[in-house]
């Protein structure tokens, strides 16, 4: 009951992009086509799960046990851009296919904030194990969610009348946020 | 002279909100009030001055391959430095701007100005290019800020001008601050062409 409480919670109460700001750039970025906004969602699924995990394991057994907490900032960036680096090699070798399908997404990920964001809340929020792997993987899921329904939103954007001083990303922000306004419904079911 | 181009640059020509659109995140998720958006951006330029300037001494020290993990080490550094400073002085601050503190680490604009300006350029200019940013990106956000401030709550830094019942409580919350931002972009974009 709990894990199902933390998943509806980050998947649409606290949405990662939508309530707590974090992945905007990839959220603008790469979401003018559905296909690619799929790949980007599961890039970071797969990136985001791995990224908690390891950066837990170092919190609990090296940073806690030695007190270097004032070090979480600067390993935990190190850990996530080598393991981004390290995943991009291993799945080149491993899965040709996924690679194929996920490659041009990952070096981007390294600056995507909500993993950095995922693996210090994880830590605030004093999750054990299981809790901060169920936090990260429906974290992912509401982003990939709120990335594939801004992407359709955008595609039939394309095809409608806006005026000039709009076109781009100020109906795009708009768009978001009107997206925000909808997810808010969902505050106070959790 | 060259200095002060370097600096105006950073305020409007390039500015990393508005302009550039760069460092979404913060902007976003900081500017509840004026005065939030402003310590967000502050702080920000404290890292962007320090990390330029420090990686324009290193730039010869630093072999081209592994210059990125430096740069973020570098970055990570002045990071943690502003967050601690800030919990031991301003906790209340601190405790607003949360979780974005140390997420300037992956802020791009600090990233992109190490590489597009500090790592070619001397120490002096870096530190110009530093603030000229900062300030664009703090001058950006307390205007968000301030907007979303004045239509949400009718004050503006936490003095009355309108009264509560005025304000449009959306804009405080997250729908706000993408809507705000949007009108915001379209109207510089409209600027900048005239």
């Amino acid at each position: 009951m709990e894990y199902i409480l933390i998943f509806i919670a980050a998947v649409f109460v606290n949405n990662v992009v939508l309530a707590q700001f974090l992945g905007i750039c990839p959220f603008l970025g790469v979401s003018k086509k559905v296909n690619t906004a799929a790949g980007m969602g599961a890039a970071v699924t797969f990136v985001l799960t791995i990224a908690t995990i390891v950066t837990f394991l170092i919190q609990k057994y090296i940073l806690d046990v030695y007190g270097l907490g004032y070090m979480q900032t600067i390993s935990f960036i190190l850990v996530i851009a080598s393991l981004v680096q390290l995943v991009e090699i291993i799945l080149k070798k491993v899965s040709p296919a996924l690679y194929q399908a996920l490659g041009v997404f990952l070096p981007l990920i390294t600056t995507n904030c909500c993993i950095l964001g995922v693996a210090i809340l994880v830590i605030q929020k004093d999750y054990n194990l299981l809790e901060a792997i169920v936090y990260s993987v429906s974290t992912a899921i509401g982003f990939a969610l709120a990335l594939i329904i801004f992407a359709g939103i955008r595609e039939q954007l394309e095809m409608t009348h806006i005026p000039k001083g709009m076109k781009g990303t100020p109906i795009a922000l708009i768009t978001a946020g009107l997206l925000a306004m909808a997810f808010m419904g969902f505050s106070g079911i959790v | 002279m060259s200095n002060w181009k370097t600096l105006t640059n950073g305020l409007i020509k390039e500015n990393p909100v508005f302009v550039l659109l760069l460092g979404m995140c913060p902007t976003l998720g900081t500017t509840s009030s004026a005065i939030n958006g402003m310590s967000m951006g502050l702080a920000t330029m404290f890292v962007l001055i320090c990390s330029n300037a420090a990686i324009s001494l290193l730039k010869k020290l630093i072999p081209d391959q592994v210059r990125i993990p430096a740069y973020i080490v570098v970055i990570a550094t002045f990071v943690t430095v502003v967050q601690m400073c800030m919990e031991a002085y301003l906790p209340a601050l601190y405790a607003s701007l949360g979780l974005f503190i140390p997420l300037i680490v992956v802020n791009c604009i600090v990233l992109g100005r190490a590489e597009a300006f500090a790592a070619k350029n001397n120490v002096i200019p870096s530190i110009f290019d530093g603030l000229g940013i900062g300030l664009g990106f703090t001058l950006a956000l307390t205007l968000l800020g301030a907007l979303r401030e004045l239509l949400g709550t009718g004050k503006l830094f936490s003095f009355t001008l309108m009264p509560e019942e005025y304000g449009a409580l959306v804009f405080v919350l997250a729908p706000g601050a993408f809507i705000a931002l949007g009108y915001l972009i379209a109207i510089v974009n409209k600027l900048r062409k005239e």
